[in-house]
C-alpha cells in the first residue's frame, strides 16, 4: 500500500507508509478491544464459572506458544536490523526463522483445538449448548478470540512471506524495505495481542 | 482571476489519456478526482434507490391499514432503506466524494498519500454495496431488524441478516482505509507554507472525521462479527437464553454508531464553512473556534452513545452522565452556527444556489439539533422514545444536515469538477421545491411523535392520518424537486456554458487552478503565505 501511483513522480515517503501502518495497527487493537470488553463483562458476571472453565485449558501448549511468539518477535526485529545493515543473507535467515515460528504456533494451535474438538467442545456443538452458561461463554470467547488471533497470524505470515520472496528477488533491499518494516510492525502487534490473550484465558484461574 | 486554461500542455483530468482507455481509464485510475467521481455516481444511485424506498413507505402510510404492502414487506423496506442510507450514503458521503475530490487540492497536494489504497477502498465499498443489495434479493427475504440489528431479534429472525451485517462490516473496512489515507495525507502532503492553521476548514472537518472513522469503526466491525458468529454457531454473547446480554450489543453498537453520526455531520459542517465565506465575500469569523469545535465534537462524541439507550436499563449515574455529555456536545455545534452567522454579518451576501443550500442547512440543522436536546433530556426522552419524533429528529440532522450540505457541495464545486455551469434559475427553483417538500415531509412527524405515533409501524390509528398525509405530500414535493435538481445538473454537464476557473470568487486553492483541474492539479507547487479566507 505504500506504492505511489504511476503518474506522479514524487519522492517516496517512507514516513507516511510507516504512519499509515501505525494507524492501521491502532484499528486492529480497537477491533480486539471490543472483544476484551465483552470478556471483562462476562468475567464479571460469571466469575466462578470462568475460573472453572479456565482450568480446562492446556497451560503447557499456551506457554510454549507464548515463548514461540516472543522468540519470533525477536527474530523479525533482527531480520529488520540485518536489512538495515545491508546483510541480505542474515535478513533472509531470520525472516525464515520467524515464518517457521509462526507455523509452529499454528501447529500447536491445531493440536490444542483438535483436542477440544475431539471432546465435542467446539462452537455450535451439542455439548457446548448443554454447558453451564458461564462455561459456554468462556469457551465461545476462547474460540472466537484465539481464532481471530490465529487469522492475524496467518495474515502476518503472508506479509512476511511476500517480504521474504521480495528480498530473494532483490526488489526489497536497503534502499527500499518498508514492506519488511511494516510487516515486522504488524508481527509485533500479533505478538502483543497474544500477550494479553494468554494470561486472560490460561493463567487467571 | 487568471484563466490558466491556456497554459501549454494543459489537459483536464476528465480528458486525460493514460495507460488505459474507455471504462478502464476510470475504474483502474488512482487519480483522487476520478475516484471521487466514481463515489459520486455510486452514492447518487444508492441515494435514489433509498429515496424510492422511503417514498414507498410514505405511500403505505397515507391511510391507516394496509395500503400498498403488507407488514413484513414494510419491515424489510424500512430496514433496507436504513442500511442503504446510513452505511452506503451518509456515512461515506461527503468524505469520500468531496474529501477525495478536493481535500488534496485544498492542501496543495497532487494526490492522496496512498492512491492505490484509495482505489482499493472504492472496490471494497462497492463489494459492501453489492452484499447489501444481495441481502435484499436472496432467498430468505430482506432483513427486518431495522438498520440497528438489535439482538436478540436479529439472532432469531429467519431473514438475510448475515448478508446485511457482512455488508456493513465490509463498508466499515472501506471507511477505515479512507480515514487512514486522509489522515496521513493531511499530515504529510501539505504544500510549503500550509500550516495546520492555514488549512481550509473543510480539510479540518475531514481530518476530524477521519479520526472518528479510524477509531470508532473497528468496534462495529467486531460487534457485527460477533453477531454473525452468534447466528452461525450459537456462541451466546448476545442471546439471553444462552447467558448473553442483549443490552451489551446495544452498547457496542452505539459505541460506533453514535460517533458515526459525527462522521456524517462533520464534513457537512466543513462544506458549510467553505460556502458561507465565499458567498459572503468575507473572512470566516472564528476560524480557530470552528477548527477546534470539529475536534471537540469528535472527542466528546465518543462519550454519549448511551443516550440511545435511556429506556434499555442502565444505572442512574450512567444515564445522568450520558445526558450531561449529550448537552455538552451541543456547545461546539452551536459555536459553529454562531461563527457562520457572524461571518455573514455585514458581508456582501450573494444568494446563489450553494448559499441557499448552506442557509437551509443551518435552518434544518438547528431544528434537528434542538429536537436532539429533547431526546437527550432524561424525562422528555421517555415520552418520545421510539416514536416518529425520533424519525423527524434524525432526518432533520442527517438528511437536512448532511443531505443539504451534500447538495450545496455539488452546486458549489460543480463548475470546478466539470468545467461547466448549470442553470442557476432552475437550480433555485429545485432548491425551493426540495426545501418546502422537506419541511412538509418531516415536520409533521415531530407532532405525530409527540402525540404517540410509534416509529417503524406500518399501520396507525385514524387520528394520525392528517399528519401522515401532509408528510406524504411533502415527500412527493421533495422528490419532484430532487429530480429537477439532478436533471438540471445533468443538463449543465451536457450543455452548460463553460465555467471560468473561479466563478464564485473563492479564495481556497482549488479556485486558483483551471476548471476542470489537470491530472496533476498544480503545474507548480503552490506556496502558501496567507490564511485560506483572505478576502480583500
Amino acid at each position: 500500500m505504500e506504492e505511489k501511483s504511476s503518474h506522479h513522480e514524487e519522492p517516496r515517503d517512507d514516513f507516511a507508509a510507516k504512519m499509515g501502518m501505525w494507524l492501521f495497527i491502532f484499528t486492529e487493537l480497537l477491533l480486539f478491544a471490543g472483544l476484551f470488553l465483552v470478556y471483562s463483562v462476562y468475567r464479571y458476571m460469571y466469575p466462578t464459572l470462568f475460573h472453572q472453565a479456565a482450568l480446562e485449558l492446556n497451560v503447557t501448549i499456551g506457554s510454549l506458544n507464548t515463548v514461540i511468539l516472543l522468540f519470533s518477535s525477536m527474530t523479525v526485529a533482527m531480520s529488520l536490523t540485518a536489512m538495515q545493515k545491508n546483510n541480505r543473507k542474515l535478513a533472509l535467515i531470520f525472516l525464515a526463522l520467524t515464518i517457521f515460528c509462526a507455523l509452529l504456533f499454528l501447529i500447536n494451535k491445531y493440536i490444542e483445538w483438535g483436542a477440544k474438538f475431539s471432546e465435542g467442545l467446539y462452537p455450535g456443538s451439542e455439548l457446548m449448548l448443554k454447558l453451564e452458561r458461564g462455561h459456554l461463554l468462556f469457551f465461545s470467547l476462547y474460540f472466537f478470540m484465539t481464532g481471530l488471533h490465529a487469522l492475524h497470524i496467518i495474515i502476518g505470515m503472508v506479509i512476511l512471506l511476500i517480504a521474504f520472496f521480495k528480498i530473494k528477488k532483490g526488489t526489497l533491499h536497503i534502499g527500499k524495505y518498508m514492506l519488511l518494516e511494516n510487516g515486522a510492525l504488524y508481527w509485533h502487534l500479533v505478538d502483543l495481542i497474544w500477550i494479553f490473550l494468554f494470561p486472560l484465558f490460561y493463567l487467571i484461574t | 482571476m487568471v484563466h490558466s486554461d491556456e497554459t501549454p500542455g494543459y489537459v483536464s483530468y476528465l480528458d486525460y489519456k493514460g495507460k488505459y482507455t474507455g471504462i478502464r481509464a476510470w475504474i483502474l485510475s488512482t487519480d483522487h478526482k476520478r475516484i471521487g467521481l466514481l463515489y459520486l455516481y455510486a452514492i447518487t444511485t444508492f441515494f435514489s434507490v433509498g429515496a424510492i424506498m422511503g417514498l414507498l413507505m410514505r405511500i403505505e402510510l397515507i391511510a391507516p391499514g394496509q395500503t400498498i404492502m403488507g407488514p413484513q414487506t414494510y419491515n424489510g423496506i424500512f430496514t433496507v432503506h436504513g442500511i442503504i442510507m446510513v452505511f452506503m450514503v451518509v456515512i461515506p458521503g461527503l468524505s469520500v466524494v468531496f474529501g477525495n475530490l478536493f481535500m488534496p487540492i485544498m492542501i496543495g497536494a497532487k494526490d492522496v498519500a496512498f492512491p492505490r489504497l484509495n482505489l482499493f477502498a472504492w472496490y471494497v465499498y462497492m463489494v459492501g454495496c453489492c452484499l447489501a443489495i444481495l441481502s435484499q434479493i436472496l432467498r430468505h427475504g430482506p432483513p427486518d431488524t431495522g438498520w440497528t440489528f438489535y439482538a436478540p431479534y436479529s439472532l432469531q429472525t429467519g431473514t438475510n441478516v448475515i448478508a446485511a451485517t457482512t455488508a456493513a462490516f465490509v463498508l466499515g473496512f472501506s471507511s477505515i482505509l479512507t480515514g487512514l489515507n486522509f489522515i496521513v495525507t493531511i499530515h504529510r502532503m501539505r504544500a510549503p507554507g500550509m500550516s495546520f492553521f492555514r488549512m481550509p476548514l473543510f480539510v479540518w472537518a475531514i481530518y476530524a472525521t477521519s479520526w472518528i472513522q479510524l477509531l470508532a469503526t473497528p468496534i462495529i466491525g467486531i460487534t457485527l462479527m460477533m453477531l454473525i458468529m452468534e447466528r452461525l454457531f450459537n456462541i451466546g454473547f448476545f442471546e439471553p437464553t444462552l447467558g448473553g446480554d442483549p443490552v451489551l450489543f446495544q452498547h457496542l453498537f452505539w459505541i460506533y454508531s453514535h460517533p458515526a453520526v459525527y462522521i456524517m455531520i462533520l464534513p457537512a459542517m466543513g462544506v458549510i464553512s467553505e460556502i458561507i465565506p465565499t458567498f459572503s465575500q468575507k473572512r470566516i469569523y472564528g476560524y480557530r473556534a470552528i477548527a477546534f469545535s470539529s475536534l471537540a465534537i469528535a472527542g466528546v462524541g465518543y462519550l454519549i452513545w448511551g443516550h440511545h439507550m435511556f429506556t434499555s436499563g442502565m444505572s442512574l449515574v450512567a444515564i445522568w452522565s450520558f445526558s450531561l455529555f449529550t448537552f455538552i456536545v451541543a456547545i461546539p455545534s452551536a459555536v459553529k452556527v454562531f461563527s457562520w452567522v457572524g461571518t455573514m454579518y455585514k458581508g456582501s451576501i450573494d444568494l446563489k444556489p450553494p448559499m441557499l443550500y448552506a442557509l437551509s442547512f443551518i435552518f434544518l440543522f438547528m431544528i434537528g439539533g434542538f429536537s436532539g436536546l429533547v431526546l437527550g433530556g432524561l424525562a422528555t426522552d421517555i415520552q418520545v422514545h421510539d416514536t416518529a419524533f425520533v424519525v423527524a429528529h434524525f432526518h432533520y440532522i442527517v438528511f437536512g444536515g448532511m443531505g443539504y450540505a451534500f447538495f450545496g457541495a455539488v452546486h458549489y464545486w460543480f463548475p470546478k469538477i466539470y468545467g461547466k455551469m448549470y442553470n442557476i434559475r432552475r437550480a433555485n427553483i429545485a432548491w425551493a421545491m426540495t426545501f418546502i417538500g422537506f419541511n412538509f415531509l418531516y415536520f409533521p412527524q415531530f407532532i405525530l411523535g409527540m402525540q404517540g405515533m410509534p416509529r417503524r409501524y406500518f399501520d396507525y390509528l385514524p387520528q394520525f392520518q392528517t399528519g401522515e398525509v401532509i408528510s406524504t405530500i411533502g415527500g412527493f414535493v421533495f422528490t419532484i424537486g430532487f429530480i429537477m435538481m439532478v436533471y438540471n445538473l445533468i443538463m449543465g454537464f451536457r450543455k452548460g456554458e463553460k465555467a471560468p476557473a473561479n466563478p464564485w470568487n473563492g479564495t481556497t486553492l482549488e479556485w486558483t487552478i483551471p476548471s476542470p483541474p489537470s491530472l496533476e492539479n498544480f503545474e507548480e507547487m503552490p506556496v502558501i503565505t496567507t490564511d485560506p479566507y483572505n478576502y480583500k
